[in-house]
């Protein structure tokens, strides 16, 4: 048993010392994995410097809850497929939350006379732990498409979420200012639930990689509020660096799209602009379909290619295919690289995560900005089931929703060749110019299938 | 628990928001959806306070509420240390070093 607070402290010391060099270690793929470990020796040293404290009871009940969550947490891990990862991720933003609100609901039940400082780090641990939990349960619904993942919007609904955020900021100042009701914090929970479901509710699926992000840094605030609860420096510490990379992930999100964080939470996007792009007028150029055979011709006689991945092509479960494809022209002496676009994917990082499970090595994808200078001297560019990540409308049309996002400059390579199912926009709901460009052909079809057909054309060429 | 000032303790929150802001601004965007379970997993941190309550908890609310509140935070550090691993696991570089065997 530990009962001298500063041994304590000077445990948990090392827990933060931990979780501090695991994430260091996340700066180079080499190291990453070797970060992690340390990161779980941290957080087992934590548990054991807890569970040796004086004076706790219901061992019984803990071991219970250890194991329970343990099974849980294992089988989850364990069985995600790798494009399910955003809903993964959002579920333990949940549960986070979830457990943040929950030991603030406790402290709140048991203190008879909170200290002002107290009530004010329960008030926003709860608050920020529920918005977080109902957010992230709404999130995974709309990723797990349980839901429709696109906007759902009402009239006046900012009024609403302005009107219940504001009753439990008032709510939470009562609480503080004296009100020290076991009901306040229920009412506050409750509000703060609600107003979670309405965050999320508005914001469509191609805008997700922003929510999940922002939940993230939630999780994180709450975990921090929760050690102020407890006075617990481990606790303020880690929910501060996961707050910290919640919002910068969220910042970056948000600037790869060209637009600001208060646009995307509030502005429904794709829902805007269904009506915009019908309006196009048809100049008279027309798309060309191509064939397999041709584009097999294509590529075994290209030095470069990229490889332009979306997320189309995940859904295709497409990217072993792809990644054979890339072997097969290798061996004939092409040069083969990924373009990856901050937002392909449905979470930060995703679409390189999609590829570094088809064993795509890691030295092969690039990001947006390194390889963009690349694309004048490439002879073919494959898009893969990417759509509005490669619109040069961003660059060239003002009128355009997306203008003024980075995109990667495919419609600078020498012939571009689009693997697409059919004409249909992409998430956005947008016209992509590319597909009308004089140096692209389309190749129509499930992504899949099309790959497949191209690597036996381009072994028999 | 230690009982630390107000001010220490938003002194260690501040600074804890530079350096998380300094560190993870290092991170490639390749591995941003590790770092994001990696922070997931890293929240799982309430764990702690988890175990605090649940072991201090004296009636049936207390009891119940602390419960959820570590298989929760259970599952979120369990899962998420685990799903980080896993896919840490998959980003390798060119397995096959054909074109450099010459050099040997």
């Amino acid at each position: 048993m530990i009962s001298d607070p500063d041994v304590v402290a000077i445990l948990y010391l090392v827990t933060i010392a931990c979780f501090v060099v695991s994430l260091k270690f996340l700066a180079s793929p080499r190291h990453a994995r070797k970060g992690n470990w340390i990161g779980g020796l941290g957080m087992l040293f934590a548990i054991g410097t807890t569970l040796l404290l004086e004076g706790l009871e219901n061992w019984l009940l803990i071991v219970l809850a250890l194991v329970i969550g343990s099974v849980v947490g294992l089988i989850g891990a364990r069985s995600v497929r790798m494009t399910a990862m955003p809903q993964m991720v959002a579920i333990f933003n949940g549960v986070g939350g979830g457990a943040a609100a929950l030991v603030a609901l406790s402290e709140w039940h048991n203190t008879a006379d909170p200290f002002r400082e107290e009530t004010v780090s329960i008030v926003l641990s709860a608050l920020i732990g529920s918005i977080s939990f109902a957010g992230s349960v709404v999130a995974f619904a709309k990723l797990q498409e349980l839901i429709s993942g696109r906007p759902i919007v009402f009239a006046g609904q900012n009024l609403v979420n302005i009107a219940v955020l504001g009753g439990g900021a008032a709510l939470g100042a009562a609480a503080v200012a004296g009100l020290e009701e076991q009901w306040v914090l229920y009412l506050l929970i409750s509000l703060a639930l609600f107003f979670g479901v309405m965050f999320v509710l508005p914001i469509g699926g191609a805008d997700m990689p922003v929510v999940i992000s922002l939940l993230n840094a939630f999780t994180g605030l709450a975990a921090s509020a929760t050690g102020f609860v407890l006075d617990s420096t481990v606790l303020i510490v880690s929910g501060m660096l996961v707050g910290a990379a919640g919002t910068l992930l969220t910042l970056l999100m948000a600037k790869a799209m060209n637009r600001s964080v208060a646009n995307v939470l509030f502005g429904a996007f794709g829902q805007v602009q269904a009506g915009t792009s019908a309006v196009r007028a048809d100049d008279g150029r027309t798309v060309r379909a191509t064939s397999p055979d041709d584009v097999a011709v294509q590529l075994s006689f290209a030095r470069k290619v990229i490889v332009a991945p979306g997320y189309g092509m995940a859904v295709a479960q497409a990217q072993h295919d792809v990644r054979q494809l890339a072997d097969v022209l290798e061996e004939r002496g092409v040069d083969v690289k990924y373009a990856i676009h901050p937002v392909a994917g449905r979470m930060p990082g995703h679409m390189n995560v999609l590829l570094a499970e088809a064993n795509v090595p890691y030295t092969q994808l690039h990001e947006m900005d390194e390889i963009n200078p690349d694309f004048p001297q490439t002879d073919v560019v494959l898009v893969i089931g990417a759509n509005d990540v490669t619109n040069p409308a961003a660059r060239s049309d003002p009128g355009s929703p997306i203008y003024g996002m980075p995109i990667l400059d495919v419609d600078k390579a020498a012939s571009i060749v689009v693997l697409k199912r059919s004409m249909s926009p992409g998430f956005a709901g947008i016209d992509n110019e590319l597909y009308l460009d004089a140096k692209t052909t389309m190749l129509f079809g499930d992504a899949k299938d099309s790959v497949l057909k191209l690597i036996s054309a381009v072994k028999n060429s | 628990m230690t009982d630390l000032p107000l001010v220490i303790e938003l002194t260690i929150l501040v600074l804890a928001a530079f350096l998380g802001f300094e560190v993870i601004a290092k991170v490639p965007t390749m591995l941003h959806t590790p770092l994001m379970s990696g922070a997931n997993f890293i929240h799982g941190i309430v764990i702690v306070g988890a175990i605090i309550v649940l072991g201090t908890a004296d009636d049936a609310f207390t009891k119940v509420v602390g419960f959820v509140a570590l298989v929760l935070a259970t599952a979120n550090v369990v899962g998420g240390w685990f799903v980080t691993d896993r896919m840490l696991g998959m980003f390798k570089r060119r397995p096959e070093p054909k074109r450099e065997e010459p050099r040997k």
